[in-house]
């Protein structure tokens, strides 16, 4: 994947494909107190037993039924290694999977975080019925929202109406650029 | 830790998209299947879909409704989108958000196929 925030799209399909109805994104980046860049999605799916989270990082473990090789979540790990960062999972059978991959915010083999508001918006547009919480920290200021939040404001227009989608994506490029408050992160 | 989050704005864009669906009604249901596996997201997917959402409501056309397809087992073909409409699915492989652009007003909206780019047609 060219940027961190496909890579996180990826794994948030792998959260829908799990069965998962409620999944919270909480992205973390800090450049003044610590030198981190951080990701975490929980999920309540269907989850994994142990033997499935130890092969889980084997690049020939996949759960699709059309290709016998995955290789998404072993080269991320590669990645966050190579970066002074690493990864970690939990997940339990019938609760849901907790996964996180950290780096080194600075360094220079980091992957570009990327287009995330694009990656937020994918969820709105083709996962609308999922409470989606995405939350963001970019040193010590935060923003969240959550699907249920965004359903009150618009009631009965759907939140995957391209107009909203569109005006949704200008909401979240604002606030995002608010975090950032001017300085360059990404 | 300082919480960002104004939900005013949305009230209004709530307001003006409920005003275009009322003013659009009764149009032909068309549904777009986009397949979001990883192959897809690497080759561009979101970028693909993220055109077709523009180019919806840059022609203010709201009867469609965007659904995931999943890894359709096309990987060679990826990204991939299929359109339903007029009793047809119609697959098209390896769409660039320009080709996406273009199969919305042609094929969605006025219901020309794009021959060139099709790879597969079935009845529904």
């Amino acid at each position: 994947m060219k940027e961190l925030s496909l890579n996180i799209l990826d794994i948030l399909e792998n959260s829908i494909h799990a069965g998962a109805t409620r999944i919270h994104l909480t992205l973390q980046e800090y450049l003044e107190t610590k030198d981190f860049l951080g990701f975490r999605i929980e999920d309540n799916g269907k989850g994994m037993d142990q033997a499935m989270v130890d092969s889980l990082f084997d690049p020939f473990t996949t759960t699709s039924t059309t290709k016998t090789v995955g290789l998404g979540l072993p080269l991320l790990k590669q990645e966050a290694e190579m970066c002074n960062g690493g990864c970690e999972l939990e997940s339990q059978p019938g609760v849901g999977t907790k996964v996180s991959f950290w780096f080194q915010h600075t360094h220079i083999d980091r992957p570009p975080l990327g287009d995330i508001v694009s990656t937020v918006i994918m969820m709105y547009a083709i996962h609308s019925g999922v409470e989606f919480i995405f939350t963001h920290e970019v040193d010590n200021n935060s923003f969240e929202v959550s699907t249920s939040e965004l359903k009150e404001v618009f009631q009965d227009v759907p939140i995957n109406n391209p107009k909203i989608l569109q005006g949704l994506e200008t909401f979240l490029l604002e606030n995002k650029n608010q975090l950032y408050g001017g300085k360059h992160y990404g | 830790m300082a919480k960002i989050n104004s939900l005013d704005e949305l009230r209004k864009l709530r307001d003006q998209a409920k005003e275009s669906m009322t003013a659009r009604s009764g149009e032909a249901k068309v549904r777009i299947r986009a397949s979001m596996g990883t192959v897809g997201i690497a080759g561009g997917a979101r970028e693909v879909l993220k055109a077709i959402i523009d180019e919806l409501e840059k022609r203010n056309f709201h009867e469609v409704e965007i659904i995931e397809g999943g890894s359709m087992g096309l990987d060679k073909e990826e990204p991939v989108i299929v359109v339903e409409r007029d009793g047809f699915q119609t697959t098209y492989g390896k769409v660039q958000p320009e080709m996406a652009r273009q199969i919305v007003a042609q094929h969605v909206i006025n219901g020309q196929i794009i021959s060139e780019w099709v790879i597969a047609r079935n009845k529904q």
